[in-house]
């Protein structure tokens, strides 16, 4: 049971989502811009910095459905879900490239509170290519998450733990993006794209 | 100095909102929607807050900007304020309002640590469902607001007087216009 009464059968952040549409516009927005506006990040790298964070943050609806969702954007094999596993767990010894562990410490860093960051995680950053735009943004894509996994957890939200549904999610999400979606939808696995 | 480089003179958050459009336009509008949109909790309950939210995450800028806009939504009541942020358990705020803030409070550290005893105590101090999820909300967009604020080591500056004239603005103009 969740803290307040939301709508039944929709898991995460899609209960509070339908409960306030007038917040629904702004948050979706947002997501939208940061995960799939113009960027130099590819659509994969900015899900990963958004299901590191949430894995920093334990939440559960988060880390799986972003996690799905940057596995699809890198294909969707077994492989690539393996590789956002390993990545939540820990991110020097996983597989990326250096300048993606260097803003993966940065969001890390950001999760614990903004004053955590320092000269020397941006200064290792910079010397590995990242630019002041990426910089900026992958410290907005970890703020925002903080949001996103407070506002899931804080209204002990449905969170299922069927991986089939993330399966599902990742690839609704890493196709059809963040707005005009319709939330009230029920997810069910096995469904169509 | 910032962590990267901003355009001189814009306080606090308006630095890196200047450099990123698209996101800013739905930060303003989350803003917006959150602390001045239609709501039966007041302005000025909204931004006490989202001030203590900031003050608990260390944010000068924030508890310090949205402070004043809650003052000046009260009058300039800048002493109620202050108590808010040092010790609401004692400020003469209503007991709904306390357990609102109690309930901002454990967001603050995380979303699990809200339990069914604080939403308990809010909802039998006269708290509805909506009040509690605005109340998680704010909560939550601040430990987003401090973090985009302090995690870019942004220029914040120390004069009282400069926040303000910025609450004056954010209370009365909102937070939808130009920098």
């Amino acid at each position: 049971m969740a803290h307040i009464q939301l709508p039944e059968g929709l898991p995460g952040i899609r209960g509070p989502l339908v409960f306030s549409p007038a917040t629904t516009q702004p948050l979706c927005d947002l997501v939208e811009a940061l995960l799939r506006g113009p960027s130099t990040f590819t659509l994969a790298e900015r899900e990963m910095i958004a299901t590191y964070v949430s894995a920093q943050n334990d939440c559960f609806y988060c880390q799986t459905s972003h996690g799905s969702t940057a596995a699809q954007h890198l294909g969707g094999s077994f492989a690539d879900y393996e590789l956002i596993a390993r990545m939540k767990q820990d991110c020097e010894t996983a597989p990326l490239s250096d300048k993606m562990k260097a803003l993966l410490a940065i969001a890390g860093k950001v999760q614990k509170g903004g004053k955590h960051v320092t000269k020397a995680d941006v200064e290792r950053a910079r010397s590995l290519g990242a630019t002041d735009k990426e910089i900026h943004d992958t410290v907005l894509i970890a703020a925002a998450f903080c949001m996103f996994n407070r506002y899931v957890d804080g209204l002990d939200t449905w969170q299922p733990r069927d991986p089939e549904l993330y399966v599902e999610i990742g690839k609704q999400t890493a196709a059809l993006g963040y707005v005009a979606r319709d939330w009230k939808r029920p997810l069910t696995t096995g469904a169509s794209k | 100095m910032a962590h990267i480089s901003l355009p001189e003179g814009l306080p606090g958050i308006l630095g890196p909102m200047a450099i990123s459009p698209e996101s800013t336009k739905a930060l303003r509008k989350l803003a917006e929607v959150l602390l001045r949109g239609p709501n039966t909790l007041t302005s000025a309950e909204r931004e006490m807050i989202a001030t203590y939210v900031s003050a608990q995450n260390d944010c000068c800028f924030c508890q310090l900007s949205h402070g004043a806009a809650a003052a000046e939504h009260i009058g300039g009541n800048y002493q109620l304020i202050d108590q808010v942020k040092s010790n609401y358990g004692v400020a003469d705020i209503s007991e709904k309002l306390k357990a609102l803030l109690a309930v901002a409070g454990k967001v603050q550290k995380g979303g699990k640590y809200v339990t069914a005893e604080d939403v308990e105590r809010a909802r039998s101090a006269g708290s509805t469902d909506s009040e509690i999820h605005d109340t998680v909300l704010i909560a939550a967009a601040f430990c987003m607001f401090n973090r985009y604020v302090d995690g870019l080591g942004t220029w914040q500056p120390r004069d009282p007087e400069v926040y303000r004239e910025m609450g004056q603005r954010m209370a009365h103009d909102g937070y939808i216009r130009a920098n």
